[in-house]
């Protein structure tokens, strides 16, 4: 096999050439470009509002785009749409299968996704004719389990799998778009951009990829991490991104100079990362970790301002409202907090 | 519908906490020789090298230099992990500040030792505890042994056969010896089987399809395209990373005041007094916005166009300079590019008519090569077909447009008009009236209906106006 032997030596040759490619570039850190800027001191959330309900551990939430609404599922197999200004159960739409890992809320507002392991992702319509909440789509095609799923609009979603791939789906018709293949491991999560142009995925394979949706091509792979990447994000102006992974770190890559800018790490810390959000400002990063607790950030100067400790089991999804405002987390306590 | 799972390897299961444990681990080996330990009396027997409590968390202090509670919770999860066993309430595994006693785990038992704790361990260890003496299983413990008796019956004989070769091999040792493998056998099994309704640290969640520990071979295929996309990603233009940086620190500094993590906002924040007057004064349809919001609209055209209150302000502006045209066809190419599949021909024609042809009502100017290709593509219409063009003009308007926009007089009235509310300050008695008395708001179908009422209005106010037939029905009244 001289032919894959060479074709490994010129892979091996060309990832040297861009790692020194990538040196060339790297004039500045941001210790020195952050220098000037003011500290934050400690801040401090406290827990505005418990939102108990569900009956096993939750998976995954996620905000709607208004201030207010939120949707999060659990493995007792409910997805509950919640009011978080008054705890109130705006929905609770049972599912059909309870394996559930992941769910998210349309920027419009009229639909909600979830899905797990059924490989399906199952799309329901929240503002149906007489008020009920019917499954209006079941998205089927991937041989493995569903670990993420985001809308881009009413009608088109993605989603990323088990089976290495991610893919963008016709809600309407039910079918595939576009399959991003490319990962060599399970994709664990997904994010999308602002401008809706470009998404990233992270997977198991240490690496996280950054796809242009409309050319369905990768863009960019940024690798540094040392375990599975579990949670991934994109900085709020949409030009860097924030991964976090089993390797108790968090990394922050840049798209446009194509390299990790900062690594977040503490020697004290040793519990992976399990999920992540950013501020408004992207000034202080919300990191949920295996030892039940969630690490505060400040992201310029990469030191740790706070910690939120209130959980009593793993936190397993963390996300801030779109206005910036709150900040809800989940675990495997079966409770959400809101925190501000 | 079949559910597949991925048979746990012996490695799989301790997969998503390798690197966690790999640390603890270090931390581990270092604690034995820094704390430390002395010997105990524990029902008749001296057991050597029993560490208290106090000691581990002073030392673990000492050594990552954090608080006492971040001590502690380290010390618990060392003791949840199993590395460290409590001696005298062995079901709690919890690390207390005080003088209770602890002893290092053997390194037989620690989670890394890449072996699964089997069903048939378990079964051999429920039935040595039997044998020895009947009736000492806990009601869980007794669960598990029926379930397992049961399960392992083919086996049954070979285990209970086990069970008595360790049970008399126990005997010959001495008994401290015993006792403290005693202990250490039984701390090993809470760990690994706890007690139902206690949350168990070794709860990795659902397991992972693909075993990167695999050396699974790539195929000569997917080495080409990686070779490719190497090679592209070498030739990509590469911003300095100093640009980058000042990019993102000028964005957050740009932002600070608006984070509500970091700054008040006014009001108040509705979280922490109950009062929703913050969203009512920034609602989409609000008629004078608040100060804060005109000033979001200065940061970048983005923001702009994604604040509806905004836009139209913008579009005020537009109106008085004549030229609309640019928003219009950038709000018509949105619409399409996430309209439903079925609409998108009727809104491709409407938009050429009133965008592109040559002498159109709206027309908007772009280059020629541009244009070609839009009307080339307009024939076969796809959600992205006017994306060239879209993306023209959002240029368009961001070098030009955007900037006489914030220096128009129209900007600069409604800045003056913004409003600016004043701080609220609720004492104790009134944050308790406002919590009892919370509004629950505008239910969310009545935005959608306001909504919905809103973008039809805008759909009939946007169809191009038939100049002759405007004229000939003015004629007609007169």
């Amino acid at each position: 096999m001289g032919e894959m032997e060479e074709l490994r030596k010129e892979m091996e040759n060309l990832k040297d050439q861009i790692t020194a490619a990538r040196k060339t570039f790297q004039d500045s850190t941001l210790q020195e470009a952050a220098a000037g800027v003011t500290v934050v001191g400690r801040v401090q959330l406290k827990t505005r509002k418990t939102l108990r309900g569900h009956l096993a551990k939750i998976y995954a939430m996620h905000w709607g785009t208004d201030s207010t609404l939120c949707v999060s599922a659990s493995q007792d197999g409910k997805l509950i749409v919640w009011d978080t200004i008054t705890t109130n159960k705006v929905n609770a739409i049972p599912l059909k299968s309870s394996w559930v890992m992941t769910c998210a809320y349309a920027p419009s507002g009229n639909l909600v996704a979830c899905g797990g392991l059924d490989n399906m992702c199952s799309i329901y319509n929240l503002k149906g004719k007489d008020g009920n909440v019917k499954v209006m789509r079941e998205l089927a095609a991937h041989t493995g389990y569903l670990s993420c799923c985001r809308f881009l609009s009413d009608t088109e979603i993605i989603t990323s799998s088990g089976d290495c791939t991610c893919v963008l789906w016709d809600i309407e018709t039910g079918t595939q778009k576009t399959v991003f293949a490319g990962h060599q491991g399970d994709a664990m999560s997904l994010g999308v951009s602002p401008d809706f142009k470009y998404f990233i995925s992270g997977a198991c394979d240490f690496t996280a990829k950054l796809w242009d949706i409309r050319e369905a091509e990768c863009r960019q792979t940024f690798g540094g991490h040392e375990s599975d990447i579990n949670a991934i994000g994109f900085f709020p102006n949409g030009n860097a991104v924030i991964t976090g992974s089993d390797d108790a770190t968090c990394k922050l890559y840049d798209l446009r100079a194509d390299q990790e800018l900062l690594t977040y790490q503490d020697s004290s810390i040793m519990c992976g990362v399990t999920s992540l959000a950013s501020s408004k400002s992207g000034r202080l990063l919300l990191a949920g970790h295996d030892d039940f607790n969630v690490n505060i950030w400040d992201m310029l100067k990469a030191e740790r301002v706070g910690v939120l400790a209130g959980h009593d089991n793993r936190v397993s999804c963390i996300g801030v409202s779109s206005d910036g405002m709150a900040c809800c987390t989940g675990s495997w306590d079966s409770f959400l907090k809101i925190w501000n | 519908m079949t559910i597949r799972r991925a048979r746990p390897d012996r490695l799989q299961h301790f997969r998503p906490r390798m690197h966690c444990l790999k640390k603890l681990e270090a931390v581990v080996v270092e604690m034995q020789s820094g704390v430390k330990g002395s010997e105990q009396k524990l029902n008749v027997t001296t057991i050597p090298h029993v560490i208290t409590g106090k000691d581990v968390i002073a030392w673990i202090t000492n050594k990552m230099k954090s608080t006492t509670e971040e001590s502690e919770a380290f010390g618990t999860m060392l003791v949840a992990y199993g590395y460290i066993y409590p001696l005298q309430n062995h079901r709690k595994l919890v690390m207390c500040n005080d003088s209770s006693l602890y002893r290092f785990q053997t390194p037989y038992f620690w989670p890394t030792q890449k072996w699964v704790a089997e069903d048939s361990d378990y079964a051999i260890y429920l039935a040595k505890r039997n044998i020895r003496k009947k009736g000492l299983l806990e009601p869980y413990e007794q669960a598990h042994y029926n379930h397992l008796h049961e399960w392992l019956n083919h086996k049954w004989d070979f285990i209970v056969m086990q069970a008595t070769e360790q049970y008399k091999a126990g005997k010959e040792r001495r008994k401290p010896d015993r006792v403290v493998f005693d202990c250490q056998e039984r701390a090993y099994w809470i760990v690994n089987k706890p007690p139902r309704r206690t949350h168990s640290a070794m709860d990795s969640g659902l397991e992972l399809l693909i075993d990167p520990n695999s050396d699974e071979k790539i195929p000569f295929d997917t080495y080409r395209r990686m070779n490719l996309f190497y090679q592209q990603a070498i030739m990509s233009s590469k911003v300095k990373s100093s640009v980058s940086l000042g990019a993102l620190n000028k964005y957050v500094a740009t932002y600070k005041n608006h984070d509500p993590f970091l700054a008040p906002c006014l009001p108040s924040n509705p979280w922490l007094t109950d009062n929703d007057s913050y969203w009512t004064l920034n609602m989409r349809q609000v008629e004078v916005p608040t100060k804060m919001r005109v000033e979001r609209w200065s940061f970048s055209l983005f923001e702009l166009l994604r604040d509806l209150r905004g836009r139209d302000d913008f579009k005020v502006f537009l109106k008085k300079e004549f030229s609309g045209e640019n928003l219009a066809f950038w709000e018509a190419a949105e619409e399409l590019k996430w309209g439903t599949a079925s609409s998108m021909t009727s809104k491709a024609e409407t938009i050429f008519k009133t965008f592109l042809v040559p002498g159109a009502p709206r027309w908007i100017n772009i280059d020629g090569r541009t244009m070609g290709l839009t009307v080339k593509g307009l024939d076969h219409p796809h959600r992205y077909v006017l994306e060239a063009a879209q993306t023209h003009v959002f240029l368009l308007m961001k070098k030009d447009t955007f900037f006489r926009y914030l220096k128009s007089p129209v900007y600069k009235e409604i800045q003056k008009k913004a409003l600016n509310p004043e701080a609220h300050n609720f004492s104790p008695a009134q944050l308790e009236h406002n919590a009892q008395n919370r509004s629950p708001g505008i239910h969310p179908l009545i935005l959608w209906q306001q909504a919905e009422a809103e973008k039809a209005k805008a759909a009939a106010a946007s169809v191009p106006v038939d100049v002759k037939a405007l004229m000939s029905k003015l004629d007609r009244i007169k």
